[in-house]
C-alpha cells in the first residue's frame, strides 16, 4: 500500500480531535489550524521512518502545540530559526501525553469545534463550509467544487464566516449538561444538512462525498457520545438513506422512487448498522425527531418488497413525529401512508388544507396529482401534475411527472 | 484442534468502504473460504456490526450494569463467545443477564452481528 495516502487517512482521522485540543490550547482559530498543519507536515518526514505513532491524535497536538509555541517565541525574540535537531524527543513524546488527553477531554474539545461552526447568524450553507474546511479538513478548492461556486468565491465566503466566529466567544470551559444537550442538538441540525447536500445531488460524484463526510463526523459524535439516543437515531437515518444509494439511479442517472427500486442493491452492511442503533437508541425510552425519521426508514428496509411495506407503523411514527415536529411537510409524508392504509380519499383531504404553505413544493402537487389519479379525477390530476412539473428541482423529477402526464394524455386520447 | 481466528482491523476504515469495495474484498474472502468448505475446515464465519452499536453488560457489579458501547478496559482478555438468535436487543441482554448470573465477573459485550455463516464443512459455498 502506498504509504503517504495511508497517512493521509491517519491524518484526516486525527484530524477533529487534534484542531479541536489545540484550539483550547491556543483559543484562536487561524492559530489551531496552522499548528496542526506544522503537525501534519512533520507527521509526513517522521512517520515514514519512525512508524505511526501508537496514538496519532495525540502526537499531532502535542508536536502542533510546540511547534506553534517555537514559532511565537521566534516571532518575538527575532531569533534565527533553529535546526531541525533542536526540536528534540518527538519520538517520545506521545506515552505521557496519551496518557494525559483521555476521551472525556476530546469529547468536549469536538464537540466546541463542531458547535463553533454552528453560529446562529451564519446561513446554513456557511455553517456547512466552515465544518468541511475546520473539522474535516477538506480543501477550498474541494468545497467549493461541492457547492458549485468559484474558489475566490468559497474562500472569501470562508474568510467572513470565521471572522464572525472569532467574535462570537464560544465559552472554552466544559459545558454544563443542558449547553451540552444544545451543542450537540445544534451539530446534530448542522450534520444531517450537510448529508442532504450530498444526498438531494443524487449521484452527482463531486457532491455525493458529503453525505458520507457527514456519516464520518456523526459516527464520530456516536464514539464520543455514547449513550445519546438522538446521535444514534441521526446517524442510524443517514445510514438507512445511505443504503439505497445504489439503487436510487437508473443507468441514465434518473432517480428511481423508493417503491421501484431494486431492494437488493440496497448496502446491508449499512442497514445492519442502522437497524442495531435504532434496537439500542429504543432502550433509553427518550425519543426524538431523530430516531422516528430513522425508525420510519428502518420501516422500509426491513420490507423485503415495496408491497410488504407496514403503512400502518409508518403512518403511525409520521403521527408522533408530527407531535414532535409539526409541519406541513410531515403531514404530506404522512398523508401519503395514510393513503395507502385507508384509500387516495383520505390522503387527499389531509392535504388540502396544506395547499396554500406548500404552494411552491413540487411533492405537494406531485402527491395531489397521484391521488386525484387514482380517484379517477383526471383532469384535476392533470392540473395538479402540471403545477408540479413546474416546480420540479431535478429532471428526474420533473421527468416522473412527465411519464403520469403522458399516461393521462394517451388514456384521454383513447 | 478447532481454532477461532479473531479478525481486528480498524472498524472506521473498514465501514468507510464503497459498496464497490466491499464486495471485492468479499468475493476474495469467498473464494478462500470455499476452499476451505470444499475441505471440510470450515467453522462458522460472521462479521460484526461497529463498536458504536454496541453494548456492555458488565457483570462485576451487583447487579450487573448495562452501559452503551463497546468493552474498552485492558486488564480483562477475550475468553469466548456465544451466538445468540433473539428478537432484539432487550432478549439479548435479557439472556447475558442469565450467563451473568451464572457465571459473574468480567463483562459481556453485546454485538450485533451483521453477517452471518453457519458451519458448511463439505458443501459449496454460501456468501457473506
Amino acid at each position: 500500500m502506498n504509504e503517504l495516502s495511508w497517512i493521509d487517512g491517519v491524518l484526516t482521522a486525527a484530524r477533529p480531535q487534534a484542531v479541536s485540543a489545540l484550539l483550547r490550547y491556543f483559543r484562536d482559530l487561524d492559530m489551531a489550524e496552522e499548528a496542526f498543519q506544522e503537525a501534519a507536515l512533520r507527521a509526513l518526514k517522521s512517520w515514514p521512518q519512525n512508524g505511526p505513532p501508537r496514538d496519532p491524535a495525540a502526537w499531532l497536538i502535542l508536536v502542533g502545540r510546540n511547534a506553534a509555541l517555537d514559532s511565537i517565541r521566534k516571532t518575538a525574540k527575532q531569533e534565527p530559526l533553529p535546526a531541525d535537531d533542536v526540536i528534540s524527543d518527538l519520538e517520545d513524546v506521545e506515552t505521557p501525553v496519551a496518557e494525559r488527553l483521555d476521551g472525556s477531554h476530546y469529547r468536549d474539545d469536538v464537540l466546541r469545534l463542531l458547535f463553533i461552526c454552528c453560529h446562529p447568524e451564519l446561513p446554513a450553507t456557511q455553517q456547512i463550509a466552515l465544518a468541511l474546511r475546520i473539522v474535516s479538513g477538506l480543501t477550498v478548492s474541494q468545497i467549493a467544487r461541492a457547492f458549485l461556486v468559484g474558489e475566490a468565491a468559497m474562500e472569501q465566503r470562508i474568510t467572513r464566516a470565521k471572522a464572525r466566529i472569532a467574535r462570537a466567544n464560544v465559552p472554552f470551559e466544559a459545558p454544563g449538561p443542558v449547553e451540552r444537550a444544545e451543542r450537540l442538538a445544534a451539530v446534530a441540525a448542522m450534520i444531517y444538512l450537510l448529508f442532504n447536500e450530498g444526498y438531494s445531488a443524487g449521484n452527482d460524484e463531486s457532491r455525493a462525498p458529503l453525505s458520507e463526510e457527514a456519516i464520518r463526523l456523526a459516527r464520530l459524535l456516536l464514539r464520543l457520545f455514547q449513550t445519546e439516543p438522538e446521535i444514534m437515531g441521526l446517524t442510524a437515518l443517514m445510514l438507512l438513506q445511505q443504503a439505497r444509494l445504489p439503487a436510487r439511479f437508473d443507468d441514465n442517472g434518473d432517480a428511481i422512487l423508493l417503491e421501484d427500486q431494486d431492494r437488493s442493491q440496497w448496502d446491508a452492511r449499512l442497514t445492519a448498522e442502522a437497524l442495531a442503533l435504532i434496537d439500542k437508541a429504543m432502550r433509553h425510552n427518550r425519543p426524538g425527531a431523530y430516531q422516528v425519521q430513522a425508525a420510519i426508514a428502518a420501516s422500509h428496509a426491513r420490507a423485503p418488497r415495496a408491497e410488504e411495506t407496514d403503512w400502518a407503523q409508518i403512518d403511525h411514527l409520521y403521527g408522533a413525529l408530527e407531535r414532535m415536529q409539526p409541519s406541513p411537510v410531515v403531514t404530506l409524508n404522512r398523508a401519503v401512508a395514510t393513503a395507502k392504509l385507508r384509500g387516495p380519499e383520505a390522503g387527499l383531504v389531509m392535504i388540502e388544507p396544506l395547499e396554500e404553505r406548500l404552494s411552491g413544493y413540487f411533492h405537494y402537487f406531485g402527491a395531489r396529482g397521484a391521488f386525484l389519479l387514482q380517484l379517477g379525477r383526471k383532469a384535476e390530476a392533470r392540473i395538479a401534475f402540471d403545477r408540479a412539473i413546474a416546480l420540479a428541482n431535478t429532471p428526474a423529477e420533473a421527468a416522473h411527472i412527465r411519464q403520469h402526464l403522458d399516461r393521462l394524455k394517451r388514456e384521454g386520447e383513447r | 484442534m478447532l481454532y477461532a481466528l479473531l479478525c481486528y482491523n480498524d472498524e472506521k476504515a473498514v465501514w468507510s468502504w464503497t459498496k464497490e469495495e466491499n464486495d471485492a474484498v468479499m468475493g476474495r474472502l469467498a473464494t478462500v473460504q470455499d476452499r476451505l468448505v470444499k475441505a471440510g475446515k470450515m467453522g462458522p464465519s460472521l462479521r460484526l456490526v461497529p463498536t458504536t452499536a454496541a453494548t456492555t453488560l458488565r457483570k462485576d457489579k451487583e447487579p450487573p450494569l448495562v452501559i452503551d458501547g463497546p468493552f474498552a478496559e485492558t486488564k480483562e482478555q477475550l475468553l469466548g463467545f456465544y451466538v445468540i438468535d433473539v428478537a432484539n436487543l432487550d432478549e439479548a441482554l435479557e439472556v447475558a443477564r442469565e450467563l451473568a448470573d451464572a457465571n459473574p465477573g468480567g463483562a459481556y459485550e453485546i454485538r450485533p452481528i451483521a453477517l452471518y455463516n453457519p458451519e458448511r464443512r463439505g458443501q459449496g459455498a454460501g456468501s457473506i
